[in-house]
């Protein structure tokens, strides 16, 4: 078997005397848009997090490729947070960190601009547009690094309708460039749409991974049934 | 309220006639403090960031100094850069006591922990929102100070205001370093406790109200420039 | 980026013409007098020195402190020349090797001022050490200098010469305020205090308040200036030929003839006395 994209490998991590993360060992294939699910303060950020490398883990590995190196990645939080300056000196500024030379930073920060349609916008101070124009900045400042991986954090839960299926939209136009996705989200619409598989979260355990059918037709684990009922009566 | 009135008075007819020895003191006090100001921001800032961004061992006691050092005493400070720059210190072979020069090193040495404070606080403030995305992106521990500190930059006038607020309004170390020697280190506040020594109060007063009111101009025009960056930039 | 970019060349450019003039403005050729705050405030110097720099074109930049303060100053090297008035001060320091020589300049007086009220019924007298007696008697306030100034040294010597034994008698009556001759004045018109001044101060001074001269005229009260020539052996960074060219022209014909043409009010506040 060929190396996941992503070894989780027996990880905790603990925030002062508490532990947040329990024993979670997962591996994610290349190619996948995974969603993690669970109820609130399960670990679902913390274990994003570790992922990408914000946070060390207390213990267990992560390895990436089987260790042959990480990724280019990105990550898309909840609120966006724009640098006060225009739309397109933040995504030049992203290239610039990742070591783009600065002759080709530009073309290719217009050109991501342009794919999630904030061409007209480019020079405006980006702390002034609307939340989910700002997103879909965040999004293209992303996208411009060229990630295998995208990590995305609830990044619609603070739009409305329209700029959430907006950001859905170019969500997977970005996996179908072969961009592998993680994200988290408490909205089942979504990970329906969206996914496809399902991590599930509970108290610091991953309690199953399942393809996304599966897991809404018969969730594995009696956490995630009972998540699925709880949410679902409030749909 | 008589003298109160009278240093009105005295104040409106000063600037009116533009009393040319008033100007020279007037631009002294400002030139002597900007540079202060200016040289204050180039140490203090950085020194505020890394302090804010920084993890290295000795960075809550550091930030307690800094705090601290905001209250430095006028006098003492005075008296220190007095004794390194006097002939028989360590520095007085550069001749710079009872100079301009003097007077600038003073006040740098008294603001530069003021808007190292101030600075520390806003960035440490922004830190908080902004760290997440920053190492995201990969930025360097230096790289993020430099990013917040210009992501910042309409906070910290505020910081270096402060700075220059307490610079052209201190007295007291500018006094014991510059001499106030007439025509070459009189500035603002030295005229006007000389002034005062002389017992002429009003006059002394009025010094104060111009003093006072280039003070709020400053602060007015640095308001007026941040509201509209502010709107301009969110 | 453009904005951050444009910023940092306009505080650039403030500073560096911030930088530039304090520094470019004053005369090069130029001597640190320390001296009193006596001749300072009472304006003496600004009498006096644009006659001078007219002669010579060398600039006098005058750090105006206590006698004390002046002499210590000078001490380490700071001043070039002291024009001060404690002759015992003077003295010493010559005798410590600062001083090159100590050449007698002008005099004026110490006065008693006092409230108008006069609560110790010391008014229009002439004898200064049974004023003081009175005062300390009386218990009437009395505010000091405190500040090792000349007329400090000045007054502390009249209380000895008066009997007093300050050490003992000092009580609230007697306020050491450690401060220079005009705000020691403020404080004693807010207080309603005797204190002893030097009259060129008072001739000067505005914020008088009820106070006036009580007793004056007592040859103890007087006030010799001297001025002396920091010693290059002992610093040698001293301006030996322009601080002696200044030592020259204040006991010169000239000098001397312009101290005396100092007036405030018509009344003449120094009177010259070099040795010729």
């Amino acid at each position: 078997m060929a190396d996941a994209l992503l070894t989780l490998d027996a990880l905790r991590y603990d925030a002062g005397d508490r532990t947040l993360i329990r024993d979670v060992s997962l591996r994610l294939e290349a190619g996948r848009r995974t969603l993690i699910l669970g109820p609130n303060g399960a670990g679902k950020s913390v274990l994003m997090r570790l992922m990408h490398g914000l946070i060390e883990p207390s213990a267990g590995r992560i390895l990436w490729n089987g260790g042959s190196g990480r990724p280019a990645q990105a990550m898309v939080f909840q609120r966006p947070v724009m640098l006060r300056r225009s739309v397109l000196d933040n995504v030049i500024y992203a290239l610039d960190l990742a070591g783009v030379p600065a002759a080709a930073r530009r073309a290719r920060a217009l050109d991501v601009l342009e794919r999630v349609g904030l061409t007209a916008l480019a020079d405006r101070p980006a702390r002034v547009l609307s939340g989910g124009e700002q997103q879909r900045a965040a999004l293209a400042r992303a996208w411009a690094l060229r990630p295998r991986v995208l990590f995305l954090d609830e990044p619609t839960a603070s739009l409305d309708p329209g700029a959430a299926a907006e950001v859905e939209r170019l969500i997977r136009v970005i996996a179908d460039e072969g961009c592998s996705i993680v994200m988290v989200t408490h909205h089942l619409g979504q990970a329906r749409r969206l996914a496809d598989d399902i991590v599930f979260v509970d108290a610091g355990r991953i309690t199953e991974h399942t393809p996304v059918a599966e897991f809404f037709a018969s969730p594995r684990s009696a956490e995630a049934g009972l998540y699925l009922r709880g949410e679902l009566s409030w749909t | 309220m008589s003298t109160l009135s009278e240093s009105f008075l005295t104040a409106g007819g000063l600037v009116l006639a533009g009393d040319p020895q008033l100007l020279n003191i007037v631009s002294l006090s400002l030139q002597v403090s900007l540079t202060a100001v200016f040289l204050a921001s180039c140490i203090g800032l950085p020194i505020g960031a890394a302090v804010a961004v920084g993890r290295f061992p000795g960075r809550k006691p550091l930030t307690v100094i800094l705090n601290g050092l905001m209250g430095l005493p006028p006098v003492v400070i005075g008296l220190l850069v007095y004794l390194l720059l006097s002939r028989a210190g360590p520095l007085g072979s550069f001749g710079l006591l009872f100079t301009p020069t003097a007077m600038v090193i003073a006040q740098v040495v008294l603001i530069t922990p003021i808007v190292a404070a101030l600075s520390r606080q806003i960035v440490a403030d922004a830190w908080r929102d902004y760290e997440e995305q920053l190492r995201s992106l990969g930025a360097s521990t230096p790289r993020a100070a430099f990013t917040l500190l210009v992501d910042t930059r309409f906070s910290l006038s505020t910081a270096v205001l402060a700075g220059l607020g307490r610079a052209v309004a201190e007295v007291g170390a500018v006094m014991i370093v510059g001499g106030n020697i007439d025509g070459v280190t009189r500035v603002m506040t030295t005229s006007i406790a000389l002034e005062t020594s002389k017992g002429d109060l009003p006059l002394a007063l009025a010094l104060g109200f111009i003093l006072i009111a280039i003070v709020l101009l400053l602060n007015a025009l640095a308001h007026a420039v941040r509201e509209w960056a502010v709107r301009r930039y969110g | 980026m453009d904005l951050i970019r444009r910023s940092f060349i306009a505080s650039a450019v403030a500073a560096a013409l911030a930088m530039g003039s304090p520094f470019a403005g004053a005369a090069d050729r130029f001597i640190t007098v320390s001296s009193t705050t006596s001749t300072e405030q009472s304006g003496l110097f600004k009498h006096l020195l644009p006659a001078f720099q007219a002669k010579t074109g060398i600039e006098v930049r005058v750090v105006a402190l206590g006698t004390g303060q002046a002499l210590d100053m000078a001490r380490r090297g700071d001043a070039d020349v002291v024009f001060v008035h404690d002759k015992v001060a003077e003295e010493k320091f010559i005798a410590e090797g600062f001083g090159v020589k100590r050449q007698e300049v002008m005099y004026n007086d110490f006065i008693l001022i006092g409230p108008k009220s006069d609560p110790a019924k010391v008014g229009g007298g002439k004898d200064i050490t049974e004023a003081l007696k009175t005062i300390q008697a009386a218990q009437a306030p009395f505010v000091s200098r405190g500040d090792k100034s000349g007329t400090h040294a000045a007054e502390l010597r009249l209380w000895k010469a008066a009997g007093v034994d300050l050490d003992a008698a000092k009580g609230a009556w007697y306020r050491d305020t450690g401060s220079g001759m005009g705000p020691a004045l403020n404080t004693a018109a807010s207080m309603n205090a005797y204190i002893l001044a030097d009259r060129g101060t008072w001739l000067s001074f505005k914020n008088r308040a009820d106070l006036t001269v009580s007793v004056e005229g007592d040859k103890r009260l007087f006030n010799q200036y001297g001025v002396i020539l920091v010693n290059p052996d002992k610093h040698p960074h001293v301006k030996k030929a322009d601080g002696q060219a200044f030592i020259e022209w204040v006991v010169s014909a000239d000098g001397q003839a312009a101290i005396a043409d100092y007036k405030i009010d018509g009344q003449q506040l120094f009177f010259p006395n070099a040795v010729k």
